[in-house]
């Protein structure tokens, strides 16, 4: 294309003014002047719009991670004010006294988005192809949570997984809790304050996450294809092993990306139904940078956390080979 | 609860069953319904604590913590205002909320223009920039805008807050406004040109209205975000700028007044009002046209 800056959905260059199609016979000299007039303004009219929001993200987004570099290796304290002496000690004992924390992480954020693929496969699956016309209501109620603030119904699991609570008792009365206190997954008579707790709060926080994508590929799948495929003696389950869930896969790769993320980041769960020995690294981000005031620690940590991200995202992406996704 | 209205009318449109299976008539139905029984399942889970929180309400704690069932009462819905500084913070979560989707929602609907229309050098960059806030964890973030601001002796309080908020909630901006632009029918506005329509009239009158839905919705989508953020919230909020998710964090470790849960049930039952009545208005007016 000759003029970099025309509009992508345009095919032939537009006509810059008030000029109407196809009249060639109306003087070209105005025309073209009019053209070479606009055209350097036209070229910068992207960079124009981007520019509010380019800049925002590159002062108060890229430029904080250059700080917190600088800050990862400063040693000092508070009193006496922290110095960059490219002191690499700050992440060596981030993960030499943090390194249950990170562990504990990734288990409970792999666990939970694990788990909010189970979950929420079924329900995504049903509104996209069961749901007839309650689907807009169905999707409404999947966003619905969100309406109250997520601190309020975080703190509602804590009522509902209390030691005297339904659910307790049940999984007390039919032995669960016996079994997973073997597993160190819960104590033996109650489920807050255990590990089983912070992933449930994960999973729940996060579910939406995954629903939504999902919902989004599968609703996009031809149903003829399903009719294909049992035209072709394809039982449901094949259809499902061999259709629906390869169809699906950008949806669950999304999915997976969006609860894993925040989820390996997050502390709220495991301060609110959590114990001290089920704290995750963003417990330990959050006292050093707000409790301890030990800047340097918590950016090491951050980095760290950052660059595992990262490197499991990567990895996963390449797996899951969805290069189209972004 | 939702799972009884749902199963019988999905179950009644289900494709009659493809092939005869062995084994009884509940079995069968237990079988062709099992996603519709799952899925029900799911949402349950889902809703299961907005009920809680809804039923809390009404509560009268014995002590400071309203996590036990005690007896009913309408005591704090009569006094949503009681605590003190609730209200406050509420106001103040209120006011960043409508602040921070204000410009965010300017900035990124001029960005997602720039990224759905024009082929420019940088435009992988830029569409890099606006997508990385979203695949970072909240508190990466929100420690390493505390460390700029640390470093440059900003004080926190209600300006680091709101800078923080537009900067997370602009990408989602971008991410629905492009959406909606990138599906919009070029044509429809070389119509316009055709009929003599100038460019402001062509942007106020075709462009700006057709691309109004993703416009609202990244709006409500920054505001929500905006409300309800503590993580990014915290690291960056002087000790006496205390928004509404950090009041309620604050008391989860004080004490839990019962008016909390009015707030979040008030605030849960006017959004899916909104929501569902812009449901209804818009399925009229399809019906209409």
């Amino acid at each position: 294309m000759s003029a970099p800056a025309v509009p992508a959905s345009a095919g032939a260059p537009p006509p810059s003014g008030p000029e109407p199609h196809g009249s060639g016979s109306s003087g070209p000299s105005d025309g073209a002047v009019a053209g070479a007039a606009a055209r350097p303004r036209r070229r910068l009219t992207p960079y124009w719009l981007l520019l509010p929001a380019g800049l925002w993200l590159a002062v108060f987004f890229v430029a904080p991670f250059f700080y917190q570099a600088s800050t990862s290796v400063q040693s000092g304290s508070l009193e006496e004010g922290f110095r960059v002496t490219w002191d690499f000690t700050n992440y060596t004992d981030a993960l030499a006294t943090y390194a249950p924390h990170f562990l504990r992480s990734f288990l409970y954020a792999a666990s939970a988005t694990v788990l909010c693929l189970l979950i929420g496969y079924p329900l995504a699956y049903m509104i996209a192809f069961r749901a007839g016309r309650w689907r807009g209501l169905l999707l409404v109620m999947v966003i619905a949570p969100f309406f109250t603030s997520f601190l309020i119904r975080t703190l509602a699991w804590k009522t509902i997984l209390s030691d005297a609570g339904p659910v307790v008792g049940v999984l007390k009365s039919v032995h669960i809790l016996d079994v997973t206190s073997q597993l160190g997954l819960t104590g033996d008579e109650r489920l807050l304050a255990t590990p089983l707790a912070v992933v449930c709060g994960l999973t729940y926080n996060f579910l939406p996450f995954m629903i939504l994508p999902l919902y989004s590929s599968l609703e996009r799948i031809d149903l003829s294809l399903h009719e294909a495929a049992r035209d072709l003696y394809a039982k449901p389950a094949t259809v499902f092993r061999k259709v629906t869930f390869p169809l699906s896969l950008p949806g669950v790769v999304a999915g997976t990306l969006l609860t894993f993320i925040p989820a390996s980041g997050d502390y709220i769960n495991a301060q609110l139904l959590g114990s001290p020995n089920t704290q995750m690294v963003g417990n330990a981000i959050q006292k050093q940078f707000l409790n301890v005031l030990d800047y340097p620690a918590a950016a090491a940590m951050s980095f760290i956390l950052m660059a595992i991200i990262l490197i499991v995202v990567s990895v996963y992406m390449r797996k899951a080979g969805t290069e189209e996704l972004v | 609860m939702s799972a009884p209205t749902v199963s019988p009318s999905a179950s009644a449109q289900t494709s009659p069953a493809p092939a005869r299976k062995p084994g009884s008539a509940p079995l069968r139905w237990l079988r062709r319904n099992a996603v519709v029984l799952a899925g029900a399942a799911s949402l349950v889970y889902l809703l299961l604590p907005n009920a809680v929180v809804m039923l809390f309400s009404f509560n009268k704690p014995a002590g400071r913590f309203n996590y036990e069932w005690r007896t009913f009462s309408t005591d704090a819905w009569t006094d949503p205002c009681g605590v003190a500084d609730m209200c406050g913070s509420l106001a103040l979560s209120l006011q960043i909320g409508l602040l921070a989707t204000v410009f965010a929602t300017a900035f990124g609907t001029f960005a997602a223009f720039a990224l759905a229309r024009y082929r420019f050098r940088g435009k992988g960059t830029g569409n890099a920039l606006i997508f990385l806030p979203m695949a970072m964890p909240e508190v990466v973030m929100g420690a390493s805008l505390g460390t700029l601001f640390l470093n440059t002796r900003v004080a926190f309080g209600f300006v680091t807050i709101l800078i923080a908020h537009i900067m997370f909630c602009l990408s989602f901006v971008v991410v629905a406004v492009k959406a909606r632009v990138m599906s919009m029918d070029p044509r429809l506005e070389e119509a316009a040109r055709d009929l003599y329509a100038g460019p402001v009239q062509t942007f106020l009158r075709v462009t700006l209205p057709l691309a109004a839905p993703g416009i609202a919705a990244g709006a409500m989508l920054s505001f929500a975000l905006s409300f309800d953020d503590f993580i990014i919230t915290q690291f960056n909020a002087g000790p006496s700028t205390v928004t509404f998710p950090v009041f309620v964090w604050g008391a989860a470790q004080r004490g839990v007044p019962v008016q909390v849960n009015v707030i979040g049930t008030a605030m849960f039952l006017i959004a899916v009002a909104i929501v569902l009545g812009g449901r209804i208005a818009s399925g009229r007016r399809r019906r209409q046209a």
